[in-house]
């Protein structure tokens, strides 16, 4: 298992690697500079900043510098927010989209599982066909469609909710509702999956042959390996919540990092991106991880592939 | 399609002991035909599949067919109209600018399925081949092609998609290769471990005992055996990649006006829905109607190919 777990760790550190890479040359890559604005700057001043910002060496240069400084962790400046760091700014918004996005898995995890489980387990009756069929409906309303309908009736039609900001508790609901189900409509849909196909094994109808009870065949023997489906896609739900957050930030005008992503890679602020795309990939490599030594630990078999 | 029929003819026949390479690669597509009329007629039975897919050619008619029979113009603006509820001249309202919506949700449809269409076809060739070859080489290539994959299913895709969409203007084709290059692997590792399995077999072995390159086993003795879960695979891509696109057209990133896609609309459709809710409403209606149908497809596509899957 610690060789195992060695693997994957020195794995993740080279995919890091490569995606910081791909990043930093496909920004560098982008026509223009973060520096053009739209009045014109003396060429004296233009070529300070650069210098200032290292713009004037050579890519490949830069490059290493900034691996450096970022294994160094440090950021660098936004080269267009003046006087702020990149490490200012994540601290500033990384708490705000940590909750909306923890409370969103939590909620999906929380509504999916259970309902798949049911799904499975009652198949075939209103409890599998109502929540199935509700998810379905779920993963058809991307997060671009759900949050501004949910902002259309819980905010402007029964105003029980603002529809925007970030102030308090009540802000919290619509965002994390948005974010939080259409996740909910997988887990539910992959539980129900990964139960079926156990509950379908030859040893279930051994143990009900020996009289086990329901229960225990369902609790004990088939959701360890019922859940596995789920689990596998945990990776990708949080991959897919940091960009969703994109989207429901913008909706909701949350002050998170989502919103800054896109307006750092609109407005060429290539600190920025790069510390946000290192940040996200951080998150979405340690998530893999646990993922996977929890579904070895689930599934030891898989250890040796 | 044709030659299914064809085969399936010969099946009934009795099968003449193979004697040359063309005869085995004959007794190969028997058995594949008589997997197709089975996969049909399980389809058939499937009354949700079979009405998405009525539904969804609907879609695809009316989006195709609509703009010739409309007599408005997608972008023709009315500014003294301004935005319209439905009425009798336009059933589904018009926009801001006075364009009628319904023409516009047509028009966005266009190019929302074919951003679907074409970069799955991307995705998948792209997943096809590279997936068949890792899982034919075998051992140290394929180890080292499908680590590859994993690293890149590590990427946080949509990033790369949007720094990609920044990067090097925010053109139709570059979309479609981008979202291609985004979504082809998962197929690559669905087709890998097709092949692995196939590979074992006998008539793999008889194509190489019989001299046959690489190339030629690979195309035309594997690929054509995992096309039942890649037909399933691509079928559950091509919304997957209309909700990437809708996503990067909501970000402003996809589609540029005046084109549109409906993406775009539902971002235009959000951004005034507190007073002309029905901007948002039609083609939120349209698109969700469309992955519904498509999700529903591969559902039904899945259980009738492979009957294992489809527990109930």
């Amino acid at each position: 298992m610690t060789r195992f777990i060695a693997k994957r760790v020195l794995q993740g550190i080279l995919v890091l690697l490569a995606i910081y890479a791909v990043t930093f040359f496909l920004v560098a890559a982008t026509p223009g500079s973060p520096f053009s604005t739209e009045r014109a700057i003396d060429p004296v001043i233009l070529k300070q900043i650069e210098a200032f910002y290292g713009y004037d060496k050579p890519t490949s240069e830069r490059f290493v510098t900034s691996l450096v400084n970022v294994l160094n962790g440090e950021f660098g400046p936004s080269a267009v927010y003046a006087n702020r760091t990149v490490t200012q700014i994540i601290a500033e918004s990384f708490p705000v989209s940590l909750k909306l996005g923890s409370l969103s898995l939590l909620l999906a995890l929380g509504i999916g599982i259970p309902a798949g489980i049911v799904a499975a387990v009652k198949r075939n009756t209103w409890l599998d066909y109502v929540p199935m069929s509700v998810s379905m409906a779920g993963i058809c309303l991307p997060t671009f469609v759900m949050g501004p309908l949910l902002a259309l009736v819980f905010g402007l039609i029964l105003n029980w909710l603002p529809v925007g900001g970030w102030f308090g508790p009540e802000f919290v609901i619509l965002p994390t509702a948005t974010l939080g189900f259409y996740y909910a409509a997988y887990f539910a849909r992959l539980t129900r999956g990964g139960m079926l196909e156990m509950l379908n094994q030859d040893w279930v109808r051994t143990a009900r042959a020996k009289g086990v009870k329901e229960s225990t065949i369902v609790w004990k023997h088939c959701l360890k390996g019922g859940l596995i489906p789920a689990i596998t896609f945990l990776g990708p739900a949080l991959a897919g919540i940091i960009s969703g957050s994109f989207v429901v930030e913008t909706i909701f005008q949350v002050p998170g990092l989502g919103q800054w992503f896109v307006r750092a890679a609109l407005n060429r602020d290539d600190f920025l991106v790069l510390g946000l795309t290192v940040l996200f990939a951080t998150l979405i490599v340690i998530m893999n991880l646990l993922v996977d030594i929890v579904q070895v630990a689930l599934n030891p078999r898989l250890k040796y592939d | 399609m044709t030659d299914h029929s064809e085969t399936a003819v010969l099946a009934d026949e009795p099968i003449p002991p193979p004697t040359s390479a063309s005869e085995i690669a004959e007794e190969e597509l028997v058995e594949g035909s008589s997997l197709w009329k089975d996969a049909w007629s399980r389809l058939r039975k499937n009354r949700l599949a079979v009405g998405s897919l009525f539904t969804f050619i609907a879609i695809v008619v009316f989006c195709i067919a609509g703009p010739w029979l409309s007599p408005w113009d997608a972008n023709t603006q009315d500014l003294f109209l301004g935005a319209e509820g439905p009425s009798s001249a336009h059933w589904f309202g018009t926009d801001t600018l006075g364009r009628d919506l319904m023409v516009r949700v047509m028009y966005g449809g266009r190019i929302s399925l074919m951003v679907g269409l074409v970069a799955t076809i991307v995705a998948l060739s792209i997943g096809v081949i590279y997936g068949a070859t890792a899982g034919y080489l075998g051992d140290k290539t394929d180890a080292s092609m499908m680590r590859f994959v994993d690293m890149l299913y590590a990427l946080p895709f949509t990033i790369f998609v949007i720094l990609l969409m920044v990067a090097f203007g925010r053109s139709l084709w570059l979309m479609f290769v981008a979202i291609g290059a985004v979504e082809w692997l998962s197929m690559a590792r669905i087709v890998r471990s097709g092949v692995i399995g196939l590979k074992k077999q006998e008539f793999v072995e008889a194509a190489v005992s019989l001299g046959y390159s690489h190339r030629r086993i690979i195309l035309r003795h594997l690929i054509p055996n995992v096309l039942g879960p890649v037909i399933v695979i691509a079928t559950l891509t091509v919304p997957a990649v209309m909700l990437l696109e809708a996503f990067l057209s909501f970000l402003g990133l996809g589609v540029q006006p005046p084109n549109a896609s409906w993406g775009v609309l539902i971002n235009e459709g959000q951004q005034n829905m507190e007073i002309y809710p029905w901007l948002l409403i039609f083609p939120a209606l349209f698109f969700a109607a469309t992955l519904f149908c498509l999700n529903f497809i591969g559902d039904g596509l899945r259980d009738a190919l492979d009957p294992k899957s489809a527990k109930d």
